[in-house]
């Protein structure tokens, strides 16, 4: 069943006359794992923003076209009302954490839907152990490191315990192990709790394993849409200049002299594998 | 030149970042610092242009002791370009940005007019020159952070995670961009964790770890040393991996291109291209 469904969508911001996004058609699964990605300044983020309605509700202007969102009309329903089903993760957790604990920031959100006590306890009990960051609940968020920001992000997103869960970059200030951490946290909520993740992510190498859908954005519209594997080996994706995965690449030179590996590897698990297959073949 | 000789550094909330790191950037060279968040990359360079002046130990810019030096002197020959580019513009257009510290350098206005185009044009913003920075995009800031700083022709470029927020082609264009500036004799000093772009760029590479220094050497060797690169809290490159992963067929173990590889793998196969 479809949880996002996208028809012909076109905004631009006030003042400006050209279009951050444009004709842009999409439909996203209940509980699949979607990698968006493209070139900076392709409308990546824009198209987060309408997500959760932020577009056009907060930011103005007019988003044309239909965007529906866990059953609700984006355009017609408040930022207030998308916010307990649509989760923002902004790519900077500086611009998103504020309180004096940690504790209370994830709480936050909870209390402004005026939920009861006892229950916002549990839920931020709860997300703070899914996210791994129950040593932090009494420290304030401006003195943890960018992983620990991030991780903290997450849990007051997830405390709301939306449908979907859209993440800007996430690990873009964090060092790969780091990353892969919070890739590993993401990619538990997906599975486990089946909640719907969109993941904007440039560092293809490491988020690439997780995802079972992938969209390519190029100036405002989507260019190539579909299976992760399909996706990556195809023309297109390297014309635009996709940081395809390395092993995909490497999968590509072979290709290139005739060299075939039984699918396209995106991690190097399997490009291990199916390369040893190829050279265990060639000397028996 | 650089040296770094037995650095200790303490923040004045008692955080001590640096404890005992020696260190030598030569002239031309090309190093890139890398380690976990935290590690002391950042408060390291920061060492380089007098930003920091050390609390044990002494920093030499071609002989010169930091201590004794302002920043303005030493920034004339070790530009910083900082991680998060908010961090360093403030101007209303980008042009005025870049002038600025032309101006304060006290270059001719023909001359800054001259560099500006110069490093405009170096970086693509062209377009841009009467645009605010703050309406451009995180990746565009950053490249008019850059530009700010070549314009005013430093010795040595120090670039503070230069790769954040950038996508694949902007990178691609980025490391095409350092290796030409170092093969044009500037000592380039990069601080990141971005191991694919450091595999492509193979620069010595110095690992930190908790304010000390873990390893140092050429690419080849430190990133496919899977201990060290656990340690310093970093994924080995994909190609690094699958070959590693391979060895037992006698494949080499120090692999980090992904045209080595394929290069490789294709005599093994003895196919010629």
């Amino acid at each position: 069943m479809a949880i996002i469904e996208a028809k012909g969508l076109a905004y631009a911001y006030p003042g400006r006359t050209n279009h951050s996004i444009k004709d842009l058609s999409i439909t996203i699964e209940r509980g699949e794992f979607v990698i968006l990605t493209g070139p900076s300044g392709c409308g990546k983020t824009t198209l987060c923003r309408c997500f959760n309605g932020l577009i056009p509700h907060f930011y103005g202007g007019k988003l044309e076209g239909d965007l529906t969102v866990a059953g609700l009309n984006v355009s017609e329903h408040s930022i207030s009302e998308l916010a307990s089903r649509v989760g923002l993760v902004f790519q900077n957790p500086e611009n998103q954490l504020f309180a004096l604990s940690v504790e209370k920031d994830v709480a936050f959100g909870l209390e402004n839907l005026g939920m009861p006590r006892e229950e916002i306890r549990e839920r931020v009990d709860w997300a703070i152990k899914m996210t791994g960051v129950e040593d932090l609940r009494d420290r304030a968020p401006h003195e943890l490191s960018g992983g620990q920001q991030q991780r903290v992000a997450i849990a007051c997103v997830l405390a709301m315990q939306p449908d979907v869960m859209v993440l800007d970059e996430p690990t873009s200030f964090l060092d790969p192990l780091g990353a892969q951490t919070i890739f590993e946290v993401i990619n538990g909520l997906n599975k486990k709790l089946e909640i719907t993740v969109i993941l904007v992510e440039h560092r293809l190498d490491l988020a690439s394993k997780y995802a079972d859908h992938v969209i390519i954005m190029d100036r405002g519209k989507i260019i190539l849409d579909g299976e992760p594997r399909k996706i990556f080996d195809s023309e297109e994706a390297r014309l635009i200049g996709v940081g395809i995965p390395r092993v995909t690449r490497l999968y590509q030179f072979l290709k290139e002299q005739d060299v075939y590996l039984r699918k396209v590897p995106v991690a190097s698990e399997e490009a291990s594998q199916l390369l040893r297959e190829v050279l265990v073949r060639d000397r028996g | 030149m650089i040296e770094v000789k037995d650095l200790y550094f303490t923040y004045p909330n008692d955080v001590e970042a640096l404890k005992g790191v020696s260190l030598t950037v030569s002239d031309g060279e090309f190093v890139a610092i890398m380690g976990q968040n935290g590690a002391g990359k950042t408060t390291l360079v920061k060492h380089f242009n007098g930003l920091l002046k050390p609390s044990k130990g002494e920093v030499l810019v071609d002989g010169v002791g930091t201590k004794r030096a302002s920043v303005a002197q030493l920034a004339r020959k070790v530009g910083f370009v900082f991680q998060n580019p908010d961090h360093q513009l403030f101007c209303e257009t980008v042009e005025e940005e870049i002038s600025f510290a032309l101006r304060n350098f006290g270059f001719k206005e023909t001359t800054i007019k001259r560099r500006v185009t110069w490093a405009l044009n170096l970086l693509g913003l062209t377009q841009y020159r009467q645009t605010s920075p703050f309406m451009l995009s995180g990746g565009e800031r950053k490249r008019v952070a850059l530009a700010s700083v070549l314009a005013w022709n430093p010795e040595v470029v120090i670039l503070d995670e230069p790769t954040i927020g950038q996508d694949y082609q902007q990178k691609e264009t980025l490391r095409q961009f350092i290796v030409q500036l170092n093969a044009q004799g500037k000592t380039v000093v990069v601080v990141t964790h971005d191991v694919e772009f450091v595999a492509e760029c193979s620069p010595r590479v110095v690992l930190m770890l908790q304010g000390k220094i873990l390893a140092e050497g050429k690419a080849e060797e430190v990133l496919t040393n899977l201990s060290l690169v656990a340690q310093a809290s970093l994924v080995p490159p994909q190609i690094t991996q699958t070959f590693l992963e391979l060895a037992d067929l006698g494949l080499p173990t120090n692999v980090i291109k992904v045209h080595d590889a394929s290069r490789i793998l294709l005599n093994l196969l003895e196919v010629t291209p």
